[in-house]
């Protein structure tokens, strides 16, 4: 078992909270993990991305390479054209439909999609109005893209649950449910 | 115990479990996180555990002199910075090596190899060659973890300090790490034996200097026997590929059935010179260094290869001359086809960071550059921070940005060039970093200058650590002699605009050295301490 992700979005956005869910049920599962973050100055706003490796086998490098990447998992649509490069060609793209819009040169809606909708390996969800219908907040947006995102990770959807559950037993056990709710949400708006 | 840790985290839990007892440190991208890591370790301490010293130093300087004091008192310490922070405690650093230690001292310096966040590319090993210093540079987490506990020995049974190197994805990258289950204790206080090696009076430093000189034969057999350090013969032995730390991993990653060009591994410096011998016998004829930063091991190797033997790496363009490596790069090196790729989209555009929407550095922006459209020819000199980002859009504030401290000497010395206005805009911490003893050269030169501090109450740009002179600036700066009347203070809200330009202009008119301090929370900070009382 070999998965190459990135994660994308906007400093500020949470993508690192996917990547801990995701490294909490790879640990459990004894798989091997690096995970290349962004720290410093590109947080203020800037885009930022995550390299989540996660295998069975040692991994050598922290970075993945170009044409490497098994899924892009985005919390802004833009963030996950941008690294279209680092795609397999059978790769998957999870996106937020949502846009982040804190630059005056921010692209057209209507090209963003029609770039997206170009794209056969895709899932784009308004994974805010996803939250919210699960009855989760706003916050909780993340966990839906990594809910719409489980079905290319080769990792059960339990075990992914069993990780939220580790994770958040700190908070509660009322945010706990709601953040399960909000990743069930979006694995069951996936469609691989 | 296995668990999932930053690059940093790992020095940090292997500084722990080696006895550590104290970690002095100035917070920099990419090193903040050893020290936060060790704090929030002794936040948590049982009550008969051993304590560790962890507060935030005021800068790279003082933290390795305060290093060095522990270990003269024969306690394991570690100081850890940024790599262009190594040029602030360069003096400290460089001399350490020539006083030697008595308890184990391991410096950590975190370089940003593609300058994510920071000015400039340096690459710390030259500090550890120019210095005579064991150097170690790690290629994993793992053997980040394990190597701390090393370089504290190595420390201690050679009397030298240690320079541990990491890269940004060294540093900032999370991977599984075995910790142990029984560290070591903290060694007991025992002042050195022998003071004189510790006074560098020219006739003590010059027999020191010997020692120093004599040392490196046999840092140079630990080098070659290190268990770091490894050489392998390939089935075409005509090429031989050297890897420095992370470099190494990009190269398995390429060649995960085994490289078939004969490949040394290095991770400790000295250069391990009978490795090289060895892949030179073997017979290399070109040899490809791979090396994080600047092509520090490839300058050095030119020197040291037999007649016939190339030498490439970044200097002869098999990899960029500039940046840090990636996969592809070292791919490119090894002369394998790229991966099948997808074009760049042509829609994405570039999002550079920006100040946080209700950051006082913006008011403070405003009102600064409103004022200053009212001059003629105002020059504002920036700082190293969050509001370097003033530079950018929708402000263009600055005309300038140097190294931590320079905004206050650089307006001084623009002002004795006859510039005015000339404006330094500086950062709370950054001002205790580095600007204190500018504003004394401004004070004792009578420069007409006006000195903004942009106070925060808090080091922002690397996440919110303690900034060392909170609460006690206006001291600070009618302490060092400004004129109690031009110590202004200000804050910076919008409604607050129309006072605060006039606070400016007044202290622009006025000929001589002005202080100016707009100051309201880190709008970071603010929702970090609103949550945690929530939480009371």
């Amino acid at each position: 078992m070999k998965k190459d992700i990135i994660l994308a979005g906007v400093g500020g956005q949470g993508i690192l909270s996917i990547a801990t869910v995701i490294g909490e049920a790879a640990m459990a599962e004894g798989l091997y993990i690096k995970q290349a973050e962004v720290h410093g100055m590109s947080q203020r706003g800037g885009d930022v991305q995550s390299n989540l490796r996660i295998a069975s086998q040692p991994i050598a490098s922290d970075l993945i390479p170009l044409g490497g990447a098994d899924i892009i998992i985005s919390l802004e649509p833009m963030e996950a054209l941008r690294y279209l490069p680092y795609l397999k060609p059978e790769g998957w793209i999870v996106t937020s439909s949502v846009p982040f819009v804190n630059i005056d040169n921010y692209p057209d809606m209507t090209d963003l999609t029609a770039h997206l909708d170009r794209l056969a390996n895709r899932v784009v969800l308004d994974v805010e109005a996803l939250a919210r219908e699960a009855g989760a907040p706003a916050q909780a947006a993340n966990m839906v893209l990594l809910g719409a995102a489980v079905p290319m990770l080769d990792i059960e959807l339990e075990k992914i649950e069993a990780g939220i559950c580790r994770i958040f037993a700190r908070k509660g056990e009322e945010i706990t449910a709601k953040n399960i709710a909000a990743l069930r949400a979006g694995y069951d708006n996936s469609k691989k | 115990m296995k668990r999932l840790l930053l690059g940093d985290e790992a020095i940090a839990q292997g500084a722990i479990d080696a006895g550590l007892s104290g970690v002095y440190a100035y917070p920099g991208t990419p090193s903040t996180e050893i020290t936060e890591f060790i704090q929030l370790h002794e936040s948590r301490r049982v009550a008969d555990a051993e304590p560790i010293f962890c507060r935030w130093c005021v800068n790279e300087k003082t933290a390795m002199e305060g290093a060095l004091g522990m270990s003269y008192m024969g306690k394991r310490a570690m100081v850890c910075m940024k790599h262009v922070g190594l040029n602030v405690a360069a003096d400290a650093f460089v001399n350490s090596a020539m006083t030697g230690v008595n308890g184990g001292l391991v410096v950590v310096a975190a370089d940003d190899p593609s300058m994510h966040s920071s000015q400039n590319e340096q690459d710390s090993r030259f500090y550890g060659k120019f210095a005579m210093m064991p150097v170690m540079e790690p290629s994993s987490q793992q053997e980040a973890y394990e190597m701390i506990g090393e370089a504290f020995a190595l420390s201690e049974e050679c009397r030298l300090p240690v320079l541990m190197r990491v890269t940004t994805r060294m540093a900032h990258s999370r991977a599984v790490v075995e910790t142990t289950s029984s560290p070591r204790r903290q060694n007991a206080m025992k002042a050195p034996d022998d003071v004189r090696s510790w006074i560098l009076l020219p006739a003590f430093a010059r027999r020191r200097y010997a020692t120093l000189i004599e040392e490196q034969s046999e840092l140079l057999r630990r080098s070659e026997s290190s268990q770091h350090n490894s050489y392998k013969r390939g089935e075409d032995p005509s090429r031989g590929i050297v890897a420095c730390g992370i470099a190494y991993n990009y190269l398995m990653e390429n060649c995960p059935d085994g490289c078939r060009y004969s490949v040394l591994k290095i991770s400790q410096y000295p250069l391990p010179e009978a490795l090289m011998e060895r892949m030179f016998a073997d017979g290399a004829r070109e040899i490809v260094v791979m090396e994080e930063g600047q092509p520090v091991v490839e300058e050095m190797m030119r020197g040291m290869v037999p007649d016939g033997v190339a030498v490439k790496g970044r200097l002869t363009g098999e990899l960029p001359r500039m940046g840090e490596l990636t996969p592809d790069s070292v791919r490119a090196a090894l002369g394998m086809e790229p991966l099948e790729r997808r074009e760049a989209d042509d829609l994405v555009v570039p999002r550079p960071p920006a100040l946080c929407v209700g950051c006082g550095h913006r008011d403070m922006y405003k009102a600064l550059n409103e004022v200053a459209a009212e001059y003629d020819n105002a020059r504002i000199f920036g700082d190293i921070g969050c509001y370097t980002l003033g530079a950018l859009s929708p402000f263009h504030a600055i005309h300038a940005c140097v190294e931590m401290g320079a905004s206050v000497t650089m307006a001084k010395g623009a002002a004795d060039a006859g510039q005015w206005p000339s404006i330094a805009v500086i950062g709370d911490s950054t001002f205790t970093h580095s600007g204190i003893t500018g504003l004394l050269d401004c004070v004792n030169s009578r420069s007409n200058v006006v000195i903004v501090i942009s106070d925060n109450l808090t080091t922002g740009m690397t996440g919110g650590q303690d900034s060392a002179g909170t609460g006690r600036l206006e001291d600070i700066c009618e302490g060092v002699g400004v004129d109690p009347a031009h110590v202004r203070v200000v804050v910076p809200l919008p409604k607050n605009m129309d006072q605060i330009k006039e606070v400016l202009r007044e202290e622009f008119d006025y000929n001589g050295v002005s202080v100016v301090i707009p100051r309201r929370e880190c709008i970071q900070t603010l929702k970090r301490h609103a949550k945690q009382q929530k939480k009371q």
